[in-house]
């Protein structure tokens, strides 16, 4: 590893974030020594900590803090953080937060990389002392002389402990030996989250800075034929009009103004191959498909012979909408391109993916491109992409010179996702004598999206011990652009799967936790969160008149939970009022952090359940605004209990757990309450009549 | 044109085009960005400030229909984020992403300066035209019922 003592102000790539201590305190501090990539200290014993995750709410500049922090000892009273630039340290081969990986794939290199530095700056210690390093404790960033009760802050030793070697393997901490781990402390980035000093993206100013904002072709892969601006170039504050091929960018002096006349440039589009996809042709398209064999993703046993022989057949046809993530700050990049460089200040979940984006659009070489991270306004995958960078990186290339933010609307946001794909699965089960399942047959049509298997986890990798177990997938590509969505495939496979497994259970009259124990009986952290969330929400105790219960399971990004909702119809109006939920993500680094992760992913999976979809006709998406793609809100939000099992396995994600289980833990006890079977998300009123 | 309003406290003029939605006026032309876009319809409620008092959607209020009344925004609830609000949602460390807490924390400012003791009706009422997407409810809505102890003197 090199070494060097880092004497820095704000540099392009360790642009200065740390606005939730206030703007006094944002300045680097001077004459601070980087002891490596992750922690420098500054002479006034201020640790500065580089926070190499995207912070979009899930906790990461709080909890990969604690990680370091704690590893270090250093005083959490006196640290600080900051968003680096793209460097291969903070992640290969992608820099970026993304499948619930954070503290699972940091774990082990935070510790270590903080174990390393606490190691220099004891030997540094030892050294002033002249004592063997064993005589050298740390306690609240110093490092104290244990016979002689001497003190040195790590701003002291910070500067020649950078200069040693670095330990190839530092003691790392025991469990019984951890202070912060484990704990929760306030989150570091509240402060500023509730007095609205936080920067987002979309806050970004610097002087001499336009607004742009682009008109694209509301059919998917179709582009600009012609277009007249005149009446946008008569508008005051509009500086320049023009065509970025799948649109018409305008830039203004002011967001308004630029929102504003990208409606008055007239258009004609070219709309391309795609204008014909709707929803009703989509779905008839994927339910043929759906008659036809298609290419195996799993296959284990035979299942044809045991449906052959199966004492009872079970056919079900499960489906679900493209969805759009939505989150609560629109799409946002503020780009500044010249001859030589590339600066873009964003929120983005994938550093290296705007890096490369941005190098496609410019043709600079990565090492002339900056990515300045800035606080996220939520993520759930969206700011993954690539595609609102390589558009705001044509602006700016556009604007050469000058910096430009590219703001989308909400229209914008809804209209030109990067969607969860629609899904189609046709599901056949065989039940022996007693009820219990001999044979699954799954057969997927969904449109291809990520890594070969994502569009059928969550069925392909099922844990229910079926003996005969075939899964099938079809993936057709019909020019919608599709892209994770938090939980991914599971955010549909789970639903398909738990309801029908459901269907299962109830085809004989099973209670559905006895069921899934049965079957799950090889499955120790499965049958422990289910029996968790089964026992903390009172299974098989009575209910108030008119309520009913409903249960889930799944294992998805190395964590499982399982969840108990409780649920009245009346009128066809569902109301969830509780979900208990339990889970098991091994080593927990904040507890608190974890009961918010699990907290939300419940009400992200709420709004695809019971609200929200998108709708495609002649080619575009329907859905303009939250009046037509509602999220949840307050008064649908039902008491949420987690329930974090003990554990000592290797940390497993949150970020993306418990969205997966929460439809099918509502539906199922929609079901219990009406005996009507949703198989199509949302749920209708009209499906409950 | 040129308009003079109370924002925070103390006198503003801008000189914008009438029609301009105040939210834009705040964060383009004052730099006040604590108070977010999130659809420009009134619909999500990020952009929520006081007008003279009551929870208002800035980004569909036209900056001429502010001129001579009082605005204030999330930098100025409180000089040092004090409001019992802000105290609450600290205590209960409510934000997750943040975006959409200003506007959280204006409507609940205005709902417990309106009722003492918010029932969970009346938050539900006044609190349901603020969309979270990172679902942090259950933490606002514990957070104002705090907020209402904390503006009653409890400790």
């Amino acid at each position: 590893m090199k070494r060097r003592i880092f004497l820095q102000t704000t540099g392009a790539t360790g642009l200065v974030l740390g606005f939730h201590l206030g703007k006094a305190e944002a300045q680097a501090p001077a004459g601070r020594a980087e002891i490596n990539a992750f922690i420098s200290v500054a002479p006034d014993n201020m640790v500065t900590l580089q926070i190499h995750k995207s912070e979009m709410g899930q906790g990461v500049v709080t909890s990969v803090s604690q990680i370091l922090a704690d590893e270090l000892d250093a005083d959490w009273t006196k640290i600080r953080t900051e968003f680096p630039g793209v460097k291969p340290v903070y992640g290969t081969p992608m820099m970026g937060t993304y499948g619930s990986l954070t503290i699972r794939g940091s774990w082990n290199q935070l510790r270590q990389t903080a174990a390393q530095a606490r190691e220099m700056l004891v030997q540094t210690a030892a050294t002033r002392w002249n004592v063997p390093v064993t005589q050298v404790r740390t306690e609240n960033s110093t490092a104290i002389n244990t016979q002689t009760n001497a003190r040195l802050t790590y701003g002291a030793l910070a500067v020649d402990a950078a200069k040693l070697a670095v330990p190839a393997r530092p003691t790392l901490k025991t469990a019984a030996q951890y202070k912060l781990i484990g704990t929760s402390p306030k989150r570091l980035d509240t402060p500023g989250k509730v007095n609205g000093t936080t920067m987002f993206g979309m806050d970004y100013k610097m002087p001499g800075m336009l607004y742009a904002a682009v008109e694209r072709c509301p059919v998917f892969e179709g582009k600009v034929r012609t277009f007249d601006a005149t009446k946008a170039k008569a508008m005051a504050g509009v500086k320049d009009v023009f065509s970025i091929g799948h649109g018409v960018a305008v830039v203004a002096d002011n967001t308004w103004t630029a929102l504003q006349a990208k409606k008055a440039v007239v258009i004609t589009w070219d709309e391309g191959p795609r204008a014909g996809n709707s929803t009703v042709g989509l779905r008839k398209m994927f339910a043929d498909m759906a008659a036809t064999v298609g290419k195996s993703a799993q296959n284990s046993g035979n299942v044809d012979t045991a449906l052959a022989g199966a004492a009872k057949k079970l056919e079900a046809i499960y489906e679900a909408p493209y969805l759009s993530h939505a989150p609560m700050e629109p799409l946002n990049a503020t780009v500044r391109v010249t001859d030589t460089k590339c600066d873009i200040w964003v929120g983005t979940q994938i550093q290296t993916v705007a890096m490369q984006a941005a190098a496609a659009a410019t043709g600079l070489k990565d090492d002339q491109i900056s990515i300045h991270t800035l606080y996220l306004g939520g993520g759930f995958g969206r700011r993954g992409g690539e595609d609102y960078i390589h558009e705001a990186v044509e602006v700016g290339k556009h604007m050469k010179g000058t910096p430009v933010k590219t703001v989308w609307s909400r229209e914008d946001d809804l209209q030109h996702d990067t969607y969860r794909p629609m899904s189609y699965t046709k599901f056949t089960a065989g039940l022996d004598a007693e009820g219990w399942p001999i044979a699954l047959h799954a057969r997927i049509v969904c449109p291809p999206f990520g890594q070969p298997g994502t569009a059928t986890e969550g069925i392909r990798d099922m844990k229910y011990a079926i003996p005969n177990f075939r899964c099938e997938e079809h993936s057709p590509d019909v020019g919608i652009p599709v892209s994770y969505w938090r939980s991914v495939g599971y955010s549909q496979n789970t639903f398909f799967m738990e309801a029908f497994l459901d269907e299962l259970a109830n085809a004989t009259n099973k209670d559905p936790v006895e069921y899934r124990r049965k079957l799950l009986a090889s499955q120790p952290r499965m049958l422990a969160v289910l029996n968790l969330a089964a026992e903390k929400a009172g299974w098989g105790t009575p209910l108030p008149a008119g309520r009913f219960r409903g249960v889930a399971v799944v294992s998805n990004i190395g964590s499982y939970n399982a969840q108990v909702a409780e649920v009245s119809v009346t009128a066809g109006k569902i109301k969830v009022h509780k979900i208990v939920c339990a889970v098991d993500c091994g080593i927990v680094v904040n507890p608190a952090i974890v009961a918010q992760q699990i907290e939300s992913g419940i009400v992200y999976g709420l709004g695809p359940a019971l609200k929200h979809g998108i709708t495609l006709d002649r080619g575009r998406v329907s859905n303009t605004n939250f009046n037509s793609y509602d999220p949840t809100r307050i008064d649908e939000t039902p008491q949420i209990e987690v329930h974090i099992v003990p554990s000592t396995a290797n940390p497993g994600g949150t970020g993306e757990a418990s969205t997966p289980t929460t439809p099918p833990a509502v539906l199922n006890a929609v079901f219990a309450a009406t005996k009507k079977r949703v198989r199509m998300l949302p749920a209708r009123a009209a499906d409950l009549a | 044109m040129a308009i003079t309003f109370n924002l925070n406290g103390r006198a503003q003029s801008v000189d914008v085009a009438g029609d301009m939605p105040l939210l834009w006026v705040l964060r383009d032309t004052l730099a006040l960005t604590g108070t977010k876009f999130g659809c420009g319809m009134a619909l999500c409620g990020a952009c929520t400030v006081h007008v003279n008092g009551a929870p208002t959607r800035s980004c569909i209020t036209q900056a001429s229909s502010v001129a001579g009344k009082n605005v204030t925004t999330i930098e100025g609830l409180s000089p040092t984020a004090s409001h019992p609000v802000q105290r609450a949602w600290v205590e209960m460390d409510v934000p997750q992403c943040g975006y959409c807490q200003s506007g959280q924390i204006m409507t609940a400012a205005a709902l417990v300066a309106k009722t003492a003791k918010p029932s969970d009706a009346d938050i539900d009422e006044a609190m349901r035209g603020n969309i979270c997407r990172c679902g942090t409810y259950q933490s606002i809505r514990k957070a104002i019922h705090r907020a209402a102890q904390l503006q009653g003197g409890q400790a």
